[in-house]
């Protein structure tokens, strides 16, 4: 150690104790996520099931998230149409916009959207309330009386999350094309049966599947960091801020990363 | 401040905790440096000490919340570091723990509260079984008009009442109290105190009760510890306890009672 420290070019000691540190800090937390995860996927199948808790928590995530989804979900449907217009009317093309808006929201715009404001809405959510449970003892509490409170707050959390942000891609989409279509209505007098037999015929039942897939794995996603962050949070009410913070930073990032796996795959799938 | 009259109902002969040479650390700082403790049968033990020497650590270990780095932990008979997760359970449903904070739960009303340990253990119970076993508790804590509410309506006294019923709902053999006086004024400390006692007859517990409030510790304790240096230093009835030249703990008398 001591003859490296004099060798030139050498990082001085301090510096790499401190890297040694964080790699070692990467790969322990690398590790405490993958028991998380394998913990969900050992816990999920076996009893007590918790499903008054899992209706509770399709609730606050499906419905409670409903207003806010519509209305952005219709604002981009009317706003995509709106912009990209006269790059098709250049092109004399204004009448393949149906197919465009329904390629784009369906394929993309619908899963991404929707899974990124459940991201802020209910990954926060979840990261807060767990966290103040952490730090307030009420885990604890749970675990004391002999409940499994990783039960009882993570598998529902996860299975209402996964089960509900496809419904929610599917109301967002639909929601999408409506604004799409009053757009489309209003400039070109297109009719609501000739816009949507356009929309579904430019889209094809891989676009379905990939877009339901998709969805799923984003609610996954989003339940999963959202427990993670607030179940392991720590340091009292910081914590419980860091908690909530985290856990829209980290879900987004993984949604944008998964999004771009799933494109690449489904893209080699279309190919064959 | 009145002592407390021994407990004539203490089984001697009966130890419901047993602790040899109990060792845990956080990082370097080594917190308990060889506990040994017994509780007995119907026993109230009051565990004194500064604040971070280790006092709720000791009952968190008990209850299997924190592992031992050495030494042995018997609980009514079962070697805690041993136990599968299953058998740990079933433990634990014989031990009530109530904490600092109360940790109630916050999305559930005092009734939802109290539900929820029965709904998962006591299964066998018709609904009307488990309303009386709800209103038993809450009456044995003087609050049976709180039943609808959330524990945000509650005050810190009341919040305490709640999650001693909590606890209390699976009548558990063991109590484990973790500062039950903290933050309260002196009137409600005073009834805590006396809830401590009434718990400890009417549902014939072993406590232990963890505090650095000497009030307390007088009022409810037959026999109190302290810890000092992460080892229990004095044994005894409160004078004994507190006869004694050591300046750590005419200290920590002097705290409590003249500054």
């Amino acid at each position: 150690m001591d003859l490296d420290k004099n060798k030139p070019g050498a990082a001085p000691a301090r510096r790499r104790y401190v890297t040694t540190r964080r790699l070692d800090r990467i790969f322990v937390e690398l590790a405490k996520v993958y028991r998380f995860n394998a913990r969900f996927f050992k816990e999920v199948w076996f009893p007590p099931y918790e499903f008054r808790e899992i209706i509770k928590q399709c609730y606050e995530i499906g419905v409670r998230s409903l207003p806010l989804i519509s209305l952005t979900g219709f604002i981009i449907g009317i706003v995509f149409t709106n912009q990209s217009r006269p790059s098709l009317a250049d092109f004399g093309a204004t009448s393949l916009l149906p197919a465009l808006i329904s390629v784009a929201i369906i394929r993309a715009i619908g899963p991404l959207v929707t899974a990124l404001i459940a991201a802020g809405r209910v990954g926060s959510a979840i990261g807060a309330e767990l966290g103040s449970m952490r730090v307030t003892e009420q885990i604890d509490a749970m675990e004391v009386s002999a409940t499994n409170p990783f039960k009882f707050l993570v598998v529902t959390r996860v299975l209402a999350s996964t089960l509900m942000i496809p419904a929610l891609t599917m109301f967002t989409t639909l929601v999408s094309l409506l604004g799409g279509y009053l757009n489309v209505h209003q400039n070109e007098l297109t009719s609501l049966s000739v816009f949507f037999y356009q929309v579904f015929d430019a889209i094809t039942f891989l676009d379905i599947i990939a877009s339901s897939v998709k969805s799923v794995i984003f609610g996954f996603t989003i339940g999963m960091v959202g427990c993670y962050k607030g179940y392991n949070s720590s340091k009292g009410t910081e914590g419980v801020g860091k908690a909530a913070n985290s856990s829209v930073v980290t879900a987004m990032f993984l949604i944008f990363i998964e999004e771009l796996l799933i494109m690449q795959v489904i893209n080699t799938i279309r190919a064959f | 401040m009145e002592a407390k009259q021994i407990n004539p109902n203490i089984d001697r002969s009966e130890k419901v905790i047993s602790i040899r040479g109990l060792k845990k650390a956080f990082d370097d700082f080594e917190v308990l440096r060889g506990v040994d403790l017994d509780l007995y049968k119907g026993e109230n033990l009051v565990v004194l000490g500064r604040s971070g020497t280790g006092k709720s650590v000791l009952i968190k270990i008990i209850s299997g919340l924190l592992q031992a780095d050495e030494g042995t932990v018997n609980v009514l008979g079962k070697e805690v570091s041993g136990l599968k997760p299953r058998e740990m359970d079933a433990l634990r449903l014989k031990i009530g723990f109530s904490f600092q904070n109360s940790a109630l739960y916050d999305s559930m009303t005092v009734r939802e509260n109290l539900e929820f340990p029965l709904e998962r253990h006591a299964k066998h119970m018709t609904e009307a079984e488990r309303e009386d076993t709800i209103q038993y508790v809450l009456e044995a804590v003087g609050l049976s008009q709180a039943i609808n509410q959330m524990p945000s309506e509650l005050s810190g006294g009341q919040r305490k009442r709640i999650g001693i019923a909590r606890t209390l709902i699976l009548k558990p053999d063991i109590m484990l109290y973790d500062e039950p006086t903290a933050g309260l004024d002196p009137i409600t400390c005073i009834e805590i105190n006396s809830l401590i006692n009434e718990v400890q007859e009417k549902f014939n517990t072993s406590s232990i009760i963890i505090t650095h409030d000497l009030t307390c510790a007088r009022a409810v304790g037959d026999r109190i510890v302290m810890l000092l240096d992460g080892q229990f230093q004095r044994e005894g009835t409160f004078e004994e306890v507190f006869d004694s030249n050591d300046e750590r703990v005419q200290s920590f008398y002097n705290y409590n009672f003249i500054d």
